[in-house]
């Protein structure tokens, strides 16, 4: 019987197999952000140890980061105090550190693929759920709380046990204006959120393998949201092409067996998995959400759903809970809800990609009257290619507000950037939990070309409608 | 790590599923840089709700939480265990969790024990007829004990050992640390490094 990869990836990386059936994993690359590392810094001080490999650990700050003036001091104590701590922290143990300002600086998961960090078959840890977004390059990624956290920065080595294998083929190819996000959705509404629970999901087919990088990193974020711990994809020629363009790649001979070696990273064709899904790309078309979990999401062609259209109790519970929280009535055409805000960004859709998307859209167009539509990039870099490509140009003539700074913004709702109670949005990150975007905050989460198009026309809408 | 053996204590039932963490700790309260004084942000944005379960007084003092299915789905954030533990809860029952929080819930020695729908739904039932009603989990033994009844229940043999005897990991992982190096010296070469 062959192996999966993600079991290939596994078993290249067991320093030591327990008695219990665990394995002591090691970790190539762990990732820091301010929140979630103060504890585990402060205790690994207090043990007497120290970080055994900071050339494999990097931080960057981007959770509490201001977005609209990068000089500003983050004015909430309590984050100031935490992106110091972090400062403090990678500085006394020799931790590289992406400040705020650093053209290297962004979300954690946007940054680290930029800087040619995450490659096929490597295991990336980060204190952070959204880490699956960089299984789209092959690489065995997922989060992990402060206490694991300490553990790897003490040993870089994991406990783990092993998971089972989810393989999700999605044939055909997606119809035009159909995105990665529209996909994840429609995926996670069938199989739900915790359809994925206990398990590393594998992504293959025609319409994955036609997807580019950037696509497959916002379907591998939203992996965590169908419950996995983490989401692949075999890297091919797309995956390479994008790895070339990155700095500290190996040259020459080096590189060609970097290339031999990545090549054998994908699973064998007897390789049995846990659990089978099947999509059809072909059939499916713009998704969004109405409820409170990713999973409540319908097509954007569609109606807010009705309680007594769920099987089992629970599930009729939440629908309840969630048209009461999100104000919505069932049978509510999807594109009669209007929003007040549409926020463009995150770890999900905060890329060149993406900004590049909505531009199309809103080419020529405007912002609807009332309509805040915000525009964090996912990074520095991001940022600077924007403006190169004059995107920075189009979004200022339709009236968006394009900010400065990089980071998570209103997607974690740490920084200034938050909506007000009972304020809706239609936004491209991944979570629309009670809440998420400040309390008491609706949440439609949606695609960047979905997000553009909502903003021109001041309820869910796609390009198409405008 | 909190050693854990045996635990009696109310319960409070929580006749919810998919509450996820930004629930139980909304993240306006992850910017503190502590790990304890979280009690006050748990479920912070349902405390005020007279319906809420936490906000009733018969169920104030409850030590052992009952919740629906996928208890802690979507962050990372460890800050959801430690306003768990700082609140006074010791152990947490559900039919199904979050990954990521069940394994910090683990690390932390808060034990989160996996039961069938069907029982959590009979534990709900018996808490809210009675929100006295002594629950036990007893991780010696592997079983809850309430109202008469016992519900074994499995945990990872490991996991189990260390929160027994409140044992701390990365001691148990350095003790390896020989192996560590060796696998370390035949890493490729060509993998990247950050500085
Ligand atoms: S953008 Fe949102 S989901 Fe992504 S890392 Fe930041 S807070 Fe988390």
């Amino acid at each position: 019987m062959g192996s999966t990869l993600a079991q290939k990836i596994w078993a290249s990386h067991v320093v030591r197999k327990g008695d219990a059936g665990d394995d002591l994993l090691y970790i190539d690359l762990q990732l820091l952000h301010e929140v979630n590392t103060p504890q585990a810094f402060d205790r690994l001080r207090a043990a007497g140890r120290t970080v055994r490999r900071p050339d494999l650990t990097l931080g960057t700050e981007d959770h509490n980061t201001p977005t609209i003036d990068i000089r500003r001091r983050i004015e909430d104590p309590e984050g100031r105090r935490q992106a110091e701590l972090m400062r403090a922290n990678c500085a006394e143990f020799g931790i590289p550190l992406h400040r705020l300002g650093d053209p290297g600086q962004g979300i954690v998961h946007v940054i680290a693929p930029e800087l040619g960090l995450t490659r096929p078959g490597m295991t990336i840890v980060c204190c952070d759920s959204h880490t699956t977004t960089l299984g789209a390059f092959g690489a065995l990624a997922f989060g992990i709380g402060a206490s694991q956290v300490e553990h790897v920065l003490a040993t870089q080595t994991l406990p783990m046990r092993p998971m089972k294998d989810l393989s999700v083929t999605v044939d055909g190819r997606l119809p035009a204006g159909v995105t990665a996000k529209d996909l994840v959705l429609a995926l996670i509404a069938e199989i739900g959120t915790a359809g994925g629970q206990g398990h590393i999901v594998e992504y293959r087919g025609e319409a994955i393998a036609a997807l580019s990088m950037e696509a497959r990193m916002t379907l591998c974020n939203m992996s965590v949201e169908a419950g996995s711990r983490a989401g692949l994809i075999a890297p091919d020629q797309i995956t390479f092409d994008y790895l070339a363009d990155r700095p500290g790649m190996p040259a020459g001979d080096a590189w060609e067996e970097e290339l031999a070696h990545w090549r054998t990273l994908r699973s064998d064709d007897d390789a049995v998995f846990d659990k089978e899904v099947v999509l059809d790309a072909s059939a499916l078309s713009p998704y969004v959400s109405w409820g409170t979990n990713p999973g409540q999401s319908v097509p954007l062609d569609g109606r807010v759903p009705a309680p007594g259209d769920f099987a089992g109790e629970a599930s009729r519970a939440a629908a309840e809970r969630a048209l009461a929280y999100m104000d919505l009535r069932p049978g509510t055409a999807m594109r009669d809800i209007a929003v007040d805000t549409v926020f463009l960004g995150s770890c999900t859709n905060g890329r060149i990609e993406d900004l590049r998307a909505a531009a199309g859209v809103l080419r020529g167009r405007k912002v609807a009257d009332g309509i805040h539509m915000l525009i964090v990039p996912g990074s520095a870099r991001v940022r600077r290619q924007a403006e190169e490509e004059g995107l920075d140009r189009i979004f200022a003539q339709a009236g968006a507000d394009f900010r400065a700074g990089a980071g998570c913004s209103m997607c974690a709702a740490l920084n200034e950037d938050r909506l007000a109670p009972g304020q809706r949005a239609a936004s491209t990150n991944n979570r629309n939990f009670e809440g998420r975007q400040g309390k008491g905050s609706r949440t439609h989460i949606v695609s960047p070309q979905v997000a553009a198009a909502t903003a021109v026309a001041g309820r869910l809408a796609a390009p198409g409608d405008l | 790590m909190k050693k854990f053996t045996v635990h009696q204590g109310a319960a409070a039932p929580l006749r919810r599923t998919d509450v996820d963490t930004d629930q139980i700790i909304p993240v306006r309260f992850c910017a503190s840089t502590t790990r304890d004084g979280h009690a006050d942000a748990l479920f912070a944005d349902w405390r005020d709700d007279p319906e809420f379960v936490l906000s009733k007084p018969e169920h104030r003092a409850a030590t052992v939480l009952i919740a629906g299915s996928d208890f802690g789905t979507g962050s990372s954030r460890e800050y959801a265990v430690w306003a768990l533990q700082d609140y006074g809860f010791r152990a947490v029952i559900a039919p199904r969790y979050g990954d990521i929080f069940r394994a910090n819930s683990l690390m932390n020695g808060l034990v989160t024990v996996v039961l069938p729908v069907t029982d959590v739904e009979w534990l709900w039932e018996l808490t809210e007829a009675d929100p006295a009603a002594a629950v036990t989990v007893d991780l010696e033994l592997l079983e809850v004990r309430a109202g008469g009844r016992t519900f074994p229940f499995t945990l990872d043999p490991e996991i189990r050992h260390r929160i027994l005897h409140g044992i701390d990991p990365i001691g148990a992982t350095l003790l390896h640390e020989e192996d560590i190096a060796r696998y370390e010296a035949a890493r490729r070469p060509a993998l990247p490094v950050t500085g």
